[in-house]
């Protein structure tokens, strides 16, 4: 069985929200709503500033709370992919306080709605379309169950770390650091 | 698992149709776009079913290929064409978000006559006829009265390309755009003075492939453009190191192995010490110099002095990194550079600053290189028939004569030539009276910008052609509804490069309310001047069919391509324009016209106390105003800031998310706007991104959003050899 995930390249991407446009416009996500986004984060160091840029969305977690606290079976997994069944959401936005990364959202329409790694493309040439876009190549989507397959040779070969990892979710979505510089520090 | 319920399966279905990839180029589908004639009198567009339409992007200006997919005549997607050669499938968040533009309610809708007084933005609606026939009126008496170079034709982008084929017509070559003076006209003189060319619009540059590249102020990665933040993220993946310098910890800063935070001002001074030391710690390319270029003896004498530790008194940096930063990139020469750069008029000196980068590539040998700055080949569009022009005319704004360094003529000129007694003599002859401005919102993009209203009393006739209301509208005696980008056939676009190509602009929907195409316009524009013979076509799309049959394709064979044609890259020869035909170190060109022949440092004022430079420059988000009142991209970018260092911001009691007003030496004040607080910029700096900040009162989203810097750029300083208008020169404070 497939166990899609995601890898985000801490040294390349630039917060552009490419991503963030393009995944409205293939999930028709309504007008102030967003299945991703971008955030920046500086740390000053002894060494200087680092600012670390990405694109965040879906953790698409092992141990998915927001699964674990749906009460009518809607949030479930598949592939590694965690989705919500429209009918039966019943729209009591327990999994949207459950997720630790903020990911989920209430759609105008009457359900719960976040990111699907466009599981309506599996199967196609295409990937999802934050990856498809990304002008950086920052994202990889794949399957780590596969040992041919990109994302697993990334994440054997380059160091990634998983955000909140104390929340033990199991997260699949992977930041990959192993290149990235020490903090830049201003040589004036 | 649920069953299938016909709830369920209506949204499989549509999920099945948004990832089905419709198939780009299927002849039942692309006959129809390269044969209907869309964006004609007619509009006759596709109505039914969903497609995928290819073309390229015209939300910045670099020409990205896209695919549409328009469903019932409505277009619901944008993506990256993945067989265009500079867009590889992929897009900037601005061609992602084109769709806002197209959509935007608030767009301009009819022809509008101005009935009130000049500014009061009083219109009345009109027929196209009625407008096209005012306006060749108008046209006909200042051609009569003053001469044809009397109408100026201010202009931005492919769209413009009627319009100057109307302006021949007529005899008339006056013409500028922004974009020479204020972006790419130093740069490009300078490297032309240097090698005989430039780095290219779409910047011939192997950010992909170098060990180590110097950006000077250039902010990739907040500048979007596409191709080149690709290859520039596929170096930093490859182990590319990076010197930037920058009063600002940009997002290139903050991905770069050194972060030079230079005083701004001074970075001849920097450049001409790394010539120090290239040339005194033997580290440049020595065959290149040898080979290419003549004055190497002269620049040696001259930067003899410039030590990193004379440049280290100027600058601000430590001496040490100075000299480090020229080793890196000397020690892995050819393999390095440092970058072009855009927007490059900033302190008038900026032709000199264009040299001084260009002799250090041609001293680290980068020229010619694919680590470098490589060699282009494209493929050359085929001339349609039309019939000659007159290009006898005088020339009435003697840009030879005033910059016969420059390559263009820069706007203000033009429009200090409306002016009466405002120009120079050489000038005088012909007065301005006529403007047709085209997808240039000059009063957010010259410094200075009053005087545009000054100007503006003075015309006959201020015609604008735009798809948005905006500030320069707001001055217009008529202003017409041009189409988007995604509603016409516009000239093709073949950049050299190093996959030649040649793609195509054609409308992907019928165009909106009463808007036109900018050759119909121009078209119908010549009609009434008795010069319908110059525009020997009925539909745009005729010229482009033509011109594709002379490269053994079509219309419809392009589009059954996914809307590029491509040839096999053929190696340019190592040629160089300059008088020598070498790479001129020492430019005997310049020391004939009077300028220095190698570049000199020269002091800039610094501000004054209280006082603080005020620096701009972009977010990934926005192309300047032409996107600030586009929904998608307000979405996930909705307001500039302004970015002010924490001692300062103590100074004057401000806290991070506080609103604030700048106000300039002359006393103009911007709109409120956030403080952002923050060690990523110098204390004797502020920074914001250009574009925000709307005075147009019918942008009903981006109104006084955020602040606009050009309000407050009403100083430049003129750069002699070019006379485009560096503007990083005005100093601002807190209300």
């Amino acid at each position: 069985m497939a166990r899609y995930a995601m890898t985000i390249d801490l040294t390349t991407c630039v917060a552009c929200d490419a991503c963030v446009l393009a995944c409205k416009m293939e999930n028709n996500v309504p007008d102030g709503y967003h299945r991703d986004w971008t955030e920046q984060k500086l740390t000053e160091t002894s060494q200087g500033m680092e600012l670390e840029m990405f694109s965040n969305r879906c953790h698409h977690c092992k141990s998915a709370p927001c699964v674990a606290v749906c009460p009518t079976g809607a949030s479930y997994i598949k592939d590694g992919i965690v989705l919500i069944d429209r009918d039966l959401c019943v729209g009591c936005r327990q999994c949207i306080s459950g997720c630790p990364y903020g990911a989920r959202y209430y759609h105008p329409a009457s359900f719960v709605d976040k990111c699907t790694f466009c599981d309506h493309r599996l199967g196609t040439n295409r990937g999802p379309a934050c990856v498809e876009v990304c002008p950086t190549n920052s994202l990889v989507f794949g399957d780590v169950s596969d040992q041919d397959s990109e994302i697993f040779k990334l994440l054997k070969n380059r160091e990634s770390k998983v955000l909140l990892a104390e929340k033990k979710t199991k997260p699949k979505y992977y930041f990959l650091t192993s290149t990235i510089k020490k903090a830049t520090k201003a040589v004036a | 698992m649920a069953s299938l319920t016909r709830r369920k399966f209506i949204k499989i279905t549509k999920s099945a149709i948004l990832g089905s990839a419709v198939v780009v180029g299927s002849s039942a589908i692309m006959g129809r776009a390269g044969e209907a004639s869309v964006g004609d009198d007619k509009g006759d567009g596709p109505v039914t079913g969903e497609m995928t339409i290819p073309s390229y992007c015209d939300v910045c200006f670099m020409g990205c290929g896209i695919n549409v997919t328009v469903r019932n005549g409505r277009a619901i997607k944008i993506e990256g064409n993945p067989t265009h050669p500079i867009s590889r499938g992929k897009l900037c968040p601005r061609g992602a978000g084109g769709l806002g533009q197209l959509y935007d309610p608030d767009r301009l809708k009819t022809p509008l006559l101005r009935i009130g007084k000049l500014g009061s933005e009083e219109f009345k609606a009109v027929s196209w006829d009625e407008a096209l026939e005012y306006i060749a009126g108008k046209m006909k008496s200042i051609k009569d009265e003053h001469g044809p170079e009397s109408l100026a034709l201010l202009k931005h982008g492919k769209g413009a390309d009627p319009f100057v084929r109307l302006w021949h017509a007529i005899g008339s070559k006056t013409e500028g755009h922004p974009s020479y003076a204020q972006c790419r006209g130093a740069r490009d003189t300078g490297w032309s003075l240097t090698f005989g060319k430039g780095p290219g619009g779409v910047e011939r540059v192997g950010l992909d492939k170098a060990e180590v590249v110097a950006f000077i102020g250039a902010h990739l990665g907040e500048n979007m453009h596409n191709v080149t933040v690709q290859d520039y993220t596929t170096g930093l993946r490859n182990g590319s190191r990076h010197i930037v310098v920058d009063p600002r910890f940009s997002t290139t800063a903050s991905k770069a192995k050194y972060w030079l935070p230079i005083k701004p001002g001074t970075d001849i001074a920097l450049l001409l010490a790394w010539m120090h030391v290239l040339i005194y710690e033997d580290l440049y390319d020595f065959e290149f110099v040898e080979e290419y270029t003549t004055g190497f003896d002269q620049l040696q004498k001259h930067v003899e002095y410039t030590t990193p530790e004379w440049a280290a008194t100027y600058t601000g940096l430590d001496a040490n990194t100075i000299r480090d930063t020229a080793r890196e990139l000397g020690e892995v020469a050819p393999k390095s550079m440092v970058f072009p750069g855009r927007r490059f008029a900033w302190y008038g000196d900026d032709t000199q600053r264009a040299r001084a980068m260009a002799i250090i590539n041609a001293l680290l040998g980068a020229w010619g290189k694919e680590s470098g700055i490589y060699l282009g080949d494209k493929i050359k569009i085929p001339k349609f028939p039309y019939p000659e022009v007159d290009h006898d005319a005088v020339h009435a704004l003697d840009v030879k004569g005033k910059y016969p360094l420059g390559q263009s003529t820069p706007v203000q000129d033009i429009i200090e030539a409306s002016i009466p007694g405002k120009t120079d003599t050489t000038w005088q002859n012909a007065p301005v009276k006529g403007w047709l401005v085209y997808s240039t919102n000059l009063v957010k993009a010259v410094p200075n910008a009053e005087i545009i209203a000054e100007a503006a009393q003075h015309l006959d006739l201020l015609v604008v052609v735009e798809t948005m209301p905006s500030e320069i509208t707001g001055y217009a005696d008529v202003v017409l509804p041009d189409t988007t980008y995604l509603e016409r056939f516009d000239v093709m676009n073949a950049p050299e490069w190093k996959e030649p190509f040649v793609s195509i602009r054609q409308p992907v929907v019928k165009p909106l309310y009463q808007s036109k195409p900018s050759w119909w316009i121009a078209k119908r524009l010549a009609d009434k001047l008795g010069l319908g013979e110059f525009f020997n076509y009925q539909n745009f799309s005729e010229v482009i069919d033509y011109q594709l049959r002379q490269l053994g394709s079509s219309l419809k064979d392009i589009n059954q391509k996914g809307g590029v044609l491509k040839k096999d890259f053929e190696e340019p020869k190592m040629r160089f324009k300059t008088p020598s035909r070498k790479v001129e170190l020492y430019s005997k060109q310049m020391e004939k016209e009077g300028f220095d022949p190698m570049p000199r440092f020269q002091k800039h004022k610094s501000p004054p106390d209280g006082y603080y430079r005020l620096l701009y420059g972009r977010v990934p988000q926005h192309t300047f105003s032409r996107t600030t009142n586009n929904s998608m991209l307000l979405e996930v970018h909705p307001e500039n800031k302004v970015w002010v260092h924490p001692e300062i911001a103590a100074v004057h009691n401000m806290k991070d998310g506080d609103y604030i007003v700048l106000k300039n030496r002359k006393g103009v004040k911007s709109n409120r706007v956030r403080v952002m607080v923050t060690k990523r910029i110098r204390q004797d700096c502020v920074y914001m991104a250009h574009g925000f900040g709307r005075t147009e009162r019918r942008l009903t989203k981006g109104f006084k959003v955020g602040a606009d810097d050009n309000g407050l750029l009403t100083e430049y300083s003129l750069d002699p050899i070019t006379g485009t208008t560096g503007s990083q020169v005005n100093f601002v404070t807190f209300v």
